[in-house]
């Protein structure tokens, strides 16, 4: 196992294109889990083949275990993958498949054969070893891809998309057991992903990337809880953030933003005060679980009341749409508690929980009062626009 | 601004395998920029000389093309090839579109029909040639067979005929092409959209009404690379008329191609020969260069 | 009684549509048969029947003489065809290996280059190919009928392969690389064994197209180095002696047998080649 850090890693395909990757840097320990997301051509997949040694960068370091390998070829880097399409050979058995880079690499034959028993084993794939993968289903293709990753025992593994083409209910399964397995190996792993669910539930890391930036490099609850800016926010979480666009103004000294749903108004009072933010155009953030029905032990929470305009019952939950503003809003409620279309509800905001962001720049405004000193780690890096 | 590191020096054995795909294809590259361009341009030179027998470099400009517009005979060729060109074409579409459909007609021992349909094209054209020689042989051929089976008045001559013997030539090529089209457009009618079919029906449509109007617009693209490459065997078209005909009787059955063979080889008039072989090649450039635009802007709005 | 009434429209256009089929199914089969019924017949029986009546007598003294013309050319077709298809099936194999899977400035151009090879008409190559078959010394040689068709076979059988290549996933080769494989070892271990079905492809299209060929034949070789088609051309089209027609035919039979055979045997393929090599062609 082996620590990787990026330093100010640069990727462009050509002078006069844009970059792909631009002033890359991050770092993870030894065992970390890291993932890599955002959306379709943010830079990710090209960040992972970089790491592989499958593309050159064109600028910076990479070092696993503080040594640069930028210039090595993948092979000399000691790194396996897994691949989106498992890339498993289709002409060779099960076996071959795994024992492939242990025999290119001249390891002993009684080695391999105990090399294969124990990830055979380990992945409990040891009844498909004599299968070609055209006989095999897609779950199963999928271990065996891990299967040949984890054979090599390889400083770092690299995963891209490893869970994507699965169907639902498989994914969620080998998410669970892809935890476990990193809880058990303690491997330095490296995970691509466009899915936010496995970004937060698989992650020690995660670095969230746009137009080949690092937006935001942190713990998945520094993600959720203290987002860098409006593409970190609106990225991370399901149902998505809700975004109301308004003016703050100072009403007695306090900053305020002023909410309407049509039935009645609110003066949601800030729990950060600067005074660059009077006056300004702000979006106002708010996650759906963060708006909660009016209860009498939490007097003093400003509320307002509201026309439920739509429902959409999960399961778990039920989502609710209000109108705020300009905005559809949606708060998540008790399946039991749910309302029906039509209803006015009382709703109940914790000012300390909302988040401002700049309406121009997107960027996050003020502090937010509401997270515990220690939990906004110091390694959090933002980076700001060009 | 954190300090770059120096990439670390990348084997020897690294650095050839970064060039081993370049050092593979080299040899390739080699090949086709001299065989293929190189030679063209060599040719392109010999038209503007006076090489007779052997190549020599003096240049005559254009006198060459001027020879050969003024010969009778590259005028018959390229008659001849309008002709033999323009109806192997039509008729070949005609016949292929026609057994395509009625074969996707759900059709028992498809696969069999399908492969006596498409076994000419297995065959040199040499031996296409020879054998419709024989079977269009002026008193011993279809000719007289048709007469034994008591057609009295049946007269097939065309091949000692010099106004009808290009017929001949588009008879046999004919023969030897319309299954590959049937195949071509067969391939195509498996991959329209059976839904498309079923909404036309639904509408009403007779079924020879939905092949003419839905199923064979949609196969456009099909059709084109069909003419596309039935001008471009037309163009090339040597080895049928050399067994057929050898391009007589006299000149009348040549074909540009013939021409040229003849007179590079058979008649020592490099100079001419050459200028022939590139108006075919602009012939051909004429036609495909519309093609692969129109393929490639295709390609580049999916 | 109406469904009655349509059934039968229906079926009678079903008749039709197979009349139709078997009508053209005995057109194509016409010239076979009569080469086949001439080939067997004698000359006077020629003469005194016509193109489809049984032969009087079965003989094979057409065959035998059309053999004893011919056998030397049948062989110098076997010499020229078997290492010009086997060598311009190799190369174009690793050229569209590299094409597909290991591009590089400049890979893209060369393949567009490369692709206008298969709509070169060989008439404008022909004089400088035989200048430089005779300044090698293959002028008239069986070696330099096989170099030309390597050359000018490399534009299909590099396009087949390009083709066939680009359409694996680019991850297989990324995931041999990371597994510590080389340009050549992915191709021997990985992409080769994945490659049976269009290595038959471009093994028959070559084999058809080389055996078939005339123009190459005609133009680089003589005497004793021609090629069948050449021989079978020179038979049929002599004008001295008498016409024996069952020779003729019997000549061309054998010229097109090995092309027959192979697609009788892999017409699949075969069928495969022409569409891919002609549309994308």
């Amino acid at each position: 196992m082996a620590t990787l850090e990026l330093r100010n890693v640069n990727k462009t395909y050509g002078a006069g294109l844009p970059d792909t990757l631009k002033n890359i840097e991050l770092s993870i320990k030894e065992g970390e889990f890291l993932i890599l997301v955002g959306p379709s051509g943010c830079g990710k997949s090209t960040l992972m083949n970089c790491i592989a040694g499958l593309e050159n960068i064109t600028g910076g370091a990479i070092m696993i275990d503080d040594q640069d390998v930028s210039g090595l070829s993948p092979k000399d880097r000691d790194i396996a993958m897994v691949f989106q399409s498992y890339a498993l050979y289709p002409t060779m058995s099960v076996r071959e498949n795994i024992e492939f880079g242990l025999k290119i690499r001249k390891m002993p034959r009684a080695d391999i054969d105990e090399e294969v028993a124990r990830v055979a084993k380990l992945l409990q794939i040891e009844h498909l070893l004599n299968r070609k993968p055209g006989q095999l289903s897609g779950g199963q293709q999928q271990r065996v891809a891990m299967g040949r990753a984890l054979a090599r025992r390889p400083k770092i593994y690299l995963f891209d998309e490893p869970l994507s083409n699965l169907d639902a209910k498989l994914r969620v399964e080998m998410r669970t057991e892809m935890k476990l397995m990193h809880q058990r190996l303690k491997t330095t792993t490296v995970y691509v992903t466009h899915d936010q669910i496995e970004a937060m539930t698989l992650g020690d890391k995660v670095a969230v990337m746009k137009d080949g930036i690092i937006q935001q490099f942190g713990t998945p609850k520094q993600i959720y809880n203290d987002p860098a800016n409006l593409f970190v926010a609106s990225f991370i979480g399901s149902p998505p953030m809700n975004f109301i666009p308004l003016r703050l103004q100072r009403k007695d000294g306090r900053l305020l933003a002023l909410l309407d749903s049509g039935q009645a108004r609110c003066e949601l009072p800030m729990s950060m005060d600067d005074a660059g933010l009077e006056d300004r155009e702000v979006i106002l953030g708010l996650r759906p679980e963060q708006i909660v029905l009016a209860s009498a032990d939490a007097a003093g929470m400003p509320t307002i009341r509201a026309e439920v305009q739509v429902t959409e019952p999960t399961g778990p939950d039920t989502l609710v749409f209000v109108q705020l503003n300009e905005a559809k809003v949606c708060c998540r409620l008790a399946p039991d508690v749910a309302p029906q279309v039509g209803e006015t509800l009382t709703l109940q905001f914790d000012p300390a929980k909302v988040l401002l962001f700049d309406a121009k720049t997107g960027e996050r405004l003020g502090t937010a009062a509401s997270l515990p000193v220690q939990d906004r780690a110091d390694n959090v890096t933002r980076i700001k626009g060009r | 601004m954190s300090s770059v590191a120096a990439f670390s020096k990348a084997s020897p054995f690294d650095a050839l395998q970064r060039w081993l795909p370049k050092l593979v294809l080299a040899p390739s590259m080699f090949i086709v920029l001299v065989g293929f361009y190189g030679y063209i341009l060599w040719t392109f030179v010999l038209s503007f000389t006076n090489s007779t027998f052997l190549p020599t470099y003096k240049w005559v400009g254009l006198a060459q093309y001027a020879r050969l517009f003024d010969n009778d005979r590259w005028w018959v060729a390229s008659k001849n090839l309008a002709v033999f060109g323009g109806m192997f074409i039509a008729i070949t579409l005609v016949i292929g579109v026609t057994l395509a459909v009625f074969l996707d007609q759900r059709i028992r021992r498809e696969g069999f029909i399908r492969t006596i349909y498409l076994y000419p094209m297995a065959l040199s054209m040499i031996v296409t040639g020879t054998a419709w020689k024989w079977l269009l042989n002026p008193g011993m051929g279809l000719d007289k067979l048709l007469r034994d089976w008591g057609w009295e008045g049946f007269r097939l001559d065309w091949l000692i005929d010099p106004d009808r013997v290009v017929y001949c030539l588009v008879i046999a090529a004919v023969w030897q092409a319309s299954g590959f089209i049937m195949a071509m457009f067969l391939a195509g009618l498996r991959g329209v959209d059976q839904s498309i079919i079923r909404a036309a029906q639904i509408d009403g449509a007779s079924l020879p009404r939905i092949y003419w109007k839905v199923v064979l617009p949609s196969l456009r693209p099909v059709f084109f690379s069909a003419v596309m490459i039935l001008a471009h065997i037309a163009i090339k078209s040597f080895d049928l008329v050399a067994a057929m005909t050898a391009g007589g009787p006299g000149y009348s059955s040549d074909l540009p191609a013939m021409f040229m063979y003849s007179f590079t080889f058979s008649r020592g008039q490099m100079g001419v020969g050459s200028a022939s072989a590139i108006l075919m090649l602009g012939a051909i450039l004429a036609i495909i260069v519309p093609y692969l635009y129109s393929e490639l802007r295709a390609k580049r709005n999916d | 009684m109406t469904s009655l009434a349509g059934k039968s429209a229906i079926s009678l256009s079903r008749i039709a549509i197979y009349a139709v089929l078997i009508f053209a199914v005995l057109l194509y089969l016409v010239p076979l048969v009569v080469m086949l019924l001439t080939s067997f017949k004698t000359p006077e029986d020629i003469s005194t029947g016509n193109l489809l009546s049984w032969p009087a007598v079965v003989t094979g003294i057409g065959w035998v003489k059309a053999w004893a013309t011919v056998d030397g050319y049948f062989w110098n077709s076997i010499k020229i065809t078997v290492p010009a298809v086997l060598v311009s099936t190799a190369i174009g194999a690793l050229n569209g290996y590299v094409l597909s899977m290991w591009r590089f400035r400049g890979s893209q151009l060369f393949f567009g280059l490369l692709l206008f090879g298969c709509f070169l008409p060989f008439q404008t190559v022909l004089l400088p190919a035989s200048f430089t078959l005779g300044k090698m010394g293959l002028a008239s040689t069986t070696t330099g009928l096989v170099f030309v068709h390597i050359v000018y076979g490399l534009a299909f059988t590099t396009l087949f392969f390009r083709n066939y290549y680009v359409s694996i996933p680019d991850a297989l080769v990324k995931a041999a690389r990371l597994d510590g494989a080389g340009f050549f070892t992915i191709f021997r271990m990985i992409i080769l064994p994945m490659s049976t079905p269009i290595i038959m492809v471009c093994l028959i299209w070559q084999f058809t197209q080389i055996w078939n060929d005339f123009l190459f034949g005609v133009v680089f070789s003589s005497g004793d180095s021609q090629p069948i088609t050449v021989a079978l051309n020179n038979l049929v089209n002599t004008s001295t002696g008498v016409k024996e027609y069952n020779v003729d035919m019997a000549a061309a039979m054998i010229a097109g047998l090995p092309t027959l055979l192979v697609y009788v045997v892999a017409g699949k393929y075969f069928v495969r080649g022409l569409t891919a090599g002609a549309v994308k062609g």
